[in-house]
């Protein structure tokens, strides 16, 4: 059995974004501020700090999960993805990025980098859903700009183009 | 919004587990998928001096189907149970129940007993196994003792638990019968302004009230209809001793007992 002394920092390893990561935390630090201040990993945006309005959202082992409701103790050993992965390369953007983009999906972006890594677990999981699906997964997300409609486009689309039935290389040419 | 300051302690058996909470009891917390623990830690509304992460202990996060109950451990998350295969079939009540539960970002790490040693009293789990008439199984370092729904939920966000007991699962009996479930709130995955499950009795009816009351509230009826139904509905509105508050006034939570109660009732008895 392992105790983490109150006060003391502890050592943490974890995978993040496919990469070793390790670091050194007191027992109380969420994992929202790990990621931002140790890492800086900043697209893990930090909202309401109670799990209410989900701009902290990162991957925990495939799923979503708020990382403001998370100590970082908890994912030692764990593979948690940010934002910050969902890029190919420098300067290129991913299927669900370049959807956002298209749609105008975002306006401020406060909320965007939690609602495209809950985005990028659900279609992996759903590779086809329907409106009413993405609306109901979004329903843990709060966007005070879009309304939401071009977000539902913009993953309507992405999963449309992940699951083959575009090309948006071809339509863009 | 930070948490204050507390011991974390990963236990590899749950000996382990009871150990810390024999010996530093109600200042020690169990956490488990901490979706209602961590929002209480960051807001300091709890300050305990240990928590106790028992996500890694073996054995506690399995469903055990047997014939006549179905026991979900400590260490289930929402999500597994939402993906049990079997949960339709034999527990169809929380098939209907558990996508209300928070949202799919929170289902995925919390976990269905924490749910339950929450006792929020707008929460669908408590509410359920309330309605089903399930058992909790708690344990401590001396014993372990099973305590039936009705008499686990004392109050808001109370329970039967002594504080070096933990809720080692929660079991719900399997039988099968009709039911019903239906919940109010302002965005799906909200706190329920009022949720209501129906399960059909030899007799007639349960229903079971979440979300006014200060812990859910079940109520046997009779096979009524029409006015006679109308009635019982509305002494029961009554007696859940509704308040008003920043979601909804006292009278259309009771509006809502009697309408929902009624639509529900009618159609687990058709």
């Amino acid at each position: 059995m392992s105790r983490l002394q109150a006060g003391g920092r502890h050592p943490v390893r974890f995978s993040l974004n496919g990469k070793p990561c390790a670091g050194d935390a007191e027992p109380r630090l969420l994992l929202t501020d790990f990621l931002r201040h140790q890492i800086g990993m900043t697209g893990v945006h930090v909202g309401c700090e109670h799990g209410v309005c989900g701009a902290c959202t990162v991957s925990i082992d495939g799923s979503p999960a708020r990382a403001c409701l998370t100590l970082v103790a908890q994912v030692e050993g764990c593979e948690v993805r940010t934002v910050e992965s969902l890029a190919p390369s420098a300067g290129r953007l991913g299927i669900l990025q370049a959807a956002f983009k298209r749609n105008h999906a975002l306006q401020c972006g406060f909320c965007t980098p939690g609602i495209l890594m809950s985005l990028d677990c659900f279609l992996r999981d759903h590779p086809r859903p329907d409106e009413a699906a993405i609306r109901d997964f979004l329903s843990g997300h709060l966007c005070r700009c879009t309304g939401y409609t071009p977000i539902v486009r913009a993953a309507l689309e992405a999963a449309a183009e992940i699951a083959g039935d575009v090309s948006r290389e071809k339509s863009d040419a | 919004m930070k948490p204050a300051a507390f011991d974390y302690v990963r236990p590899e058996h749950l000996d382990e587990a009871l150990d810390v909470l024999r010996q530093e009891g109600g200042d020690a917390r169990i956490i488990a998928g901490g979706q209602s623990l961590m929002a209480m830690l960051n807001m300091r509304l709890a300050r305990p001096r240990t928590l106790i992460d028992i996500m890694r202990l073996p054995g506690l996060a399995r469903i055990d189907a047997k014939a006549d109950s179905i026991t979900v451990g400590a260490g289930v998350r929402q999500a597994t149970l939402l993906a049990w295969p079997d949960l339709s079939r034999s527990l169809q009540l929380i098939a209907l129940a558990l996508p209300w539960t928070g949202h799919a970002q929170t289902r995925s790490r919390g976990t269905v007993c924490g749910s339950i040693a929450h006792a929020d009293p707008s929460a669908e789990l408590p509410l359920v196994l309330q309605a089903l008439g399930g058992e909790v199984h708690l344990r401590s370092a001396k014993r372990r003792r099973r305590v039936a729904a009705k008499d686990f939920f004392t109050g808001m966000m109370a329970t039967a638990r002594l504080d070096e007991e933990l809720i080692e699962a929660v079991s719900f009996p399997a039988a099968q019968t009709r039911c019903a479930f239906r919940e109010v709130a302002r965005r799906h995955g909200d706190f329920a302004i009022v949720a209501a499950a129906v399960v059909k009795t030899a007799a007639g009816v349960r229903l079971a009230i979440g979300g006014v009351a200060d812990m859910p509230v079940t109520r046997d009826f009779p096979s009524l209809e029409g006015s006679a139904l109308e009635d019982a509905l509305n002494a029961f509105a009554y007696e859940l001793d509704a308040r008003d508050d920043v979601h909804a006034t006292a009278r259309y939570r009771r509006d809502l007992v009697r309408m929902i109660g009624r639509d529900l009732v009618q159609e687990v008895m058709q």
